[in-house]
């Protein structure tokens, strides 16, 4: 029974990785109040801690562009906030991204990526495949995580240039990060 | 074309924001943001010369981080009729401090006077009771207006929308600060936060 337990204990912690725990962490040391989102499977688990802590506030959208004016308003009202989304959300968000510039509010998205390493879906991969560009053209830095080890570090450089030096900067969570979706068995 | 007996937005927003105290006033890209300049230069006004769709959920945005202090967005049908789905998303948030009013003239003035969906079919007031906000209300009188003002100031009733019919009149733009960072510096600053 033990050993069973074991096993079903450990294969738990395989399936919940600690990269999403320690976005989290960052996040609370950085006193990140709001924390808008569109779900995305890849940001299950952080939205839950979101949704579970007494300090930061997860606050669902209808589209993604939605979270950029809000983190504009938070920021006018003394808070910090960070925008979860997917990448083809980033495409909804395109003209409200002239606030980060209009603004030079600290911008902070963190994006999981559809569309490439293995993608199943084509309706995913034009999106994707721009997902950086448009961050770009939109005059947002990037950085991204394709490894569980880096996720951390990577973070961590986000949040100090976005917060310290209001620096707009979006963190891509490669989808070999976060494992391809899995359609068929 | 003007409709008969229907309200001047200059004077229902100077009405809204004539006893605003610390309120936060948050205008909508366009006309609406010229009457909040044209009511008086504040240093808590959050002008928008852009970001169509965004005037409610950067009210939000305050609304939650500030909950003490009333915050209103004022702004335009065809500005609201763009972020519809931020009234879903008030509507869940529940912010008690926010109100949103939309002056409704049913047209894109700044344009050059295409009509909006509000003109025929779409009932901004149904949105957003629908979407979940409670206190709705449709004004057509100045004396709705002036009743309407003081509940701006309880930030424990909200949140709260109203849709006011104006007449569609072109008035001589006033034109508010167009420097973003200075517009949400000035208000920061009236916040008691610093420059980074």
């Amino acid at each position: 029974m033990h050993a069973r337990a074991d096993v079903a204990a450990e294969q738990a912690a395989e399936n919940t990785p600690s990269w999403p725990e320690e976005i989290f962490a960052i996040l609370q040391r950085f006193d990140v109040r709001q924390v808008p989102y569109v779900p995305d499977a890849g940001h299950s688990q952080l939205i839950e801690r979101v949704l579970g802590s007494s300090t930061m506030r997860g606050i669902p959208l209808t589209t993604e562009e939605e979270g950029v004016a809000l983190l504009a308003g938070a920021w006018a009202g003394g808070q910090r906030g960070v925008l979860l989304m997917q990448s083809s959300g980033v495409g909804n968000c395109i003209n409200m991204l002239s606030l980060t510039q209009v603004f030079r509010f600290p911008f902070l998205t963190l994006v999981t990526m559809r569309g490439e390493w293995g993608e199943f879906n084509p309706w995913q991969v034009p999106m994707g495949s721009s997902t950086q560009a448009v961050f770009e053209l939109s005059g947002i830095k990037v950085l991204r995580a394709s490894q569980p080890g880096e996720v951390g570090e990577v973070m961590e450089a986000a949040a100090s240039q976005a917060y310290n030096a209001c620096t707009p900067t979006a963190v891509l969570l490669s989808q070999r990060l976060i494992g391809t979706k899995v359609f068929v068995k | 074309m003007s409709k008969a007996n229907l309200l001047d937005r200059r004077a229902v927003v100077k009405s809204l924001l004539a006893d605003r105290n610390g309120a936060i006033a948050v205008g909508g890209l366009g006309a609406s943001t010229y009457d909040i300049a044209a009511a008086g230069d504040h240093d808590r006004n959050f002008y928008l010369w852009g970001a169509m769709g965004g005037a409610v959920m950067i009210g939000l945005g305050i609304a939650l981080a500030q909950p003490k202090l009333p915050v209103v967005v004022i702004t335009g049908d065809g500005e609201m009729l763009m972020g519809m789905g931020s009234l879903a998303t008030v509507g869940l948030q529940k912010p008690a401090n926010l109100t949103i009013v939309v002056l409704d003239n049913e047209s894109y003035g700044e344009t050059g006077g295409q009509v909006s969906h509000t003109a025929a079919t779409a009932d901004l007031v149904g949105v957003a009771k629908a979407c979940g906000i409670s206190d709705t209300r449709a004004v057509t009188t100045m004396a709705e207006v002036e009743a309407f003002a003081p509940s701006l100031q309880d930030v424990a009733g909200g949140p709260r929308f109203a849709s006011v019919k104006i007449d569609a009149a072109n008035l001589e733009r006033v034109l508010s600060s167009r420097d973003g960072t200075f517009i949400v510096n000035r208000i920061r600053g009236s916040l008691g936060f610093q420059p980074i």
